[in-house]
């Protein structure tokens, strides 16, 4: 039985987890925790981590001259710099509405990058 | 002539002014200084906002974006470009802008929701050359995030207070180098999930117990003096170490606002640097009502606008005459481990449900509990696994406690709990 220890970063509460992984079954137990959210949190911090990537594009036509971005879900971990490359690559024009979709499927990602404000 | 004026539509200004309005007040006015409504969010692009307020994970500027289209849903007023100069003790407002030119308003209630400012090079007192490089973690978010300006290459930030954090995983994504994160103090300034968000991810170092002393360059900054700190706070010698950079980023703590109040004549607390505030969270000005982080330095938007909320409602319970000037004021006061308390004040016969207080302590406890004591009577004890000052502790209190005995003073303070 591995364990490791990390910190749950899904809520401001910061609790210290444990992540037993239990190679033999393959399954994981946490403990630390105080919600179930935490939980889910610790299983997946070890076997699949996602982060949001959060960026701005260039906007033309707006008063500002970046329109900031996200993805809308979670994308693994390991392609944050692989979205932030075809981030670079984007030029919209305004007006644009907040939610609305400025690259379907990022980097392969299965995540769509959307506006996270109107603009113009 | 208004029933309520709002200084500052950041997020405080505009919870407060959608509160006030949804509490039967028409005649709002919220003065802006910037050119469009949300205040320092629009800049934070990050996620991890609204999750106690929408039970969801938004940015910045989904946040605000919330807000102003509720505010101007209720068709309340708004004056952006516009700078507020002075308010004074009957209630008139004087602000500038380039189409009214300077207007003086009068209200019947303010609410001070002018935000806070960062601390500077100056602050710090930083020797050395004065090169192009060195910003202010907020001033390089703004210009990467909204400018469009690339700060730097290389990159030492001092400080490890949030936006620092924040702007180290920013700087990184965008393709610099951030070299260190140094912090003055034993501990981390920012979040933990900042820490493990910001840092961890990125192989980012965090020196604890390290400054800044001095910047090198001529035109630009070529690098800086790195030395260690020991527990009394001071210089280790010897310890002096040069790194190469070309941009020093600041992050090194946020001050309320408060010029405006000052100016007034508003009491100021030492401990928060903004105003005293009653349960109601009005000043030692009646009518005139604080909010955000005018008031103390938040660590989450959410607790900003249940504050602000708050604040909104008690402005409408004012103009009604429904808050009871006289009534009996309990004190707050930090005992042993607390930095600040908010409210300081509470007048409990003005108590609609119980109250909330705010408090950071002042260094990192594990397995502890804060007591609360009226008149050095132990009514409450909440155990806590872990706290740290970077994190703001809330400590609710029902009306019917405190309405209990006839309390003149609620201290609270750390103590360890025996294992």
């Amino acid at each position: 039985m591995n364990s490791t220890q990390i910190i749950c970063i899904v809520c401001p509460m910061g609790c210290h987890l444990e992540v037993a992984h239990d190679s033999a079954s393959g399954t994981y137990s946490v403990s630390g925790n105080k919600c179930s959210r935490g939980k889910e949190y610790g299983i997946n911090e070890l076997s699949n981590p996602t982060r949001v990537v959060t960026s701005t594009v260039v906007i033309e036509g707006a008063h500002l001259k970046r329109l900031p971005v996200k993805t809308n879900r979670p994308i693994a971990k390991g392609k944050m710099f692989e979205c932030m490359k075809e981030i670079d690559k984007v030029r919209v024009i305004a007006p644009v509405k907040m939610g609305q979709i400025i690259l379907k499927d990022i980097a392969g990602t299965g995540a769509d990058l959307i506006a996270t404000r109107s603009m113009g | 002539m208004y029933d309520i004026i709002v200084i500052g539509g950041g997020p405080a200004g505009l919870a407060a002014a959608i509160e006030a309005k949804k509490n039967g007040i028409d005649s709002i006015l919220v003065i802006e200084r910037d050119r469009e409504l949300g205040g320092i969010l629009q800049q934070c692009i990050h996620n991890g906002f609204g999750l106690h307020v929408f039970k969801e994970e938004l940015t910045g500027p989904e946040y605000a974006e919330k807000f102003i289209n509720e505010l101007k849903e209720l068709g309340i007023e708004y004056k952006l470009d516009s700078m507020v100069l002075n308010i004074t003790e009957d209630k008139k407002v004087d602000f500038i802008n380039s189409i009214d030119g300077y207007v003086s308003v009068k209200t019947k209630a303010i609410i001070l929701a002018m935000g806070c400012r960062e601390r500077t090079r100056g602050a710090i007192g930083i020797a050395g050359a004065r090169p192009a490089g060195v910003f202010t973690a907020g001033a390089a978010q703004r210009f990467l995030n909204m400018e469009g300006y690339m700060v730097g290459k290389t990159v030492v930030i001092l400080g490890s207070g949030d936006i620092g954090l924040i702007m180290a995983r920013r700087l990184t994504l965008e393709g610099a180098k951030v070299k260190v994160v140094l912090e003055r103090m034993p501990h981390p300034g920012g979040l933990t999930r900042n820490i493990v968000q910001c840092l961890d991810d990125y192989n980012i170092p965090l020196r604890l117990a390290h400054t800044v002393t001095s910047i090198k360059g001529k035109d630009r900054v070529e690098g800086v003096t790195i030395v260690a700190i020991d527990k009394s706070g001071s210089i280790i010698p010897g310890s002096e170490e040069y790194m190469e950079c070309d941009t020093l980023i600041l992050s090194v703590g946020l001050i309320p606002e408060n010029e405006l109040t000052e100016n007034a004549g508003i009491a100021i607390d030492p401990a928060t640097k903004g105003a005293y505030v009653n349960e109601a969270m009005e000043t030692s000005q009646e009518g005139v009502f604080a909010c955000g982080n005018v008031v103390h330095v938040h660590d989450l938007v959410d607790y900003v606008t249940e504050e602000s909320r708050l604040a909104g409602r008690s402005a409408a319970r004012y103009i009604n005459d429904e808050l009871r000037a006289s009534a009996k004021a309990v004190r707050t006061k930090q005992g042993n481990g607390i930095g600040y308390i908010v409210p300081q004040f509470i007048r409990t016969e003005n108590l609609l449900g119980g109250v909330n207080l705010f408090m950071r302590v002042r260094s990192v406890y594990s397995n502890s509990k804060l007591v609360v004591k009226a008149d050095g009577r132990i009514i409450k004890e909440i155990k806590r696994s872990h706290m740290i000052p970077s994190e703001m502790e809330r400590v609710q209190l029902s009306k019917e406690v405190l309405a209990a005995a006839d309390i003149k003073e609620l201290a609270i303070e750390v103590m360890e709990v025996e294992q």
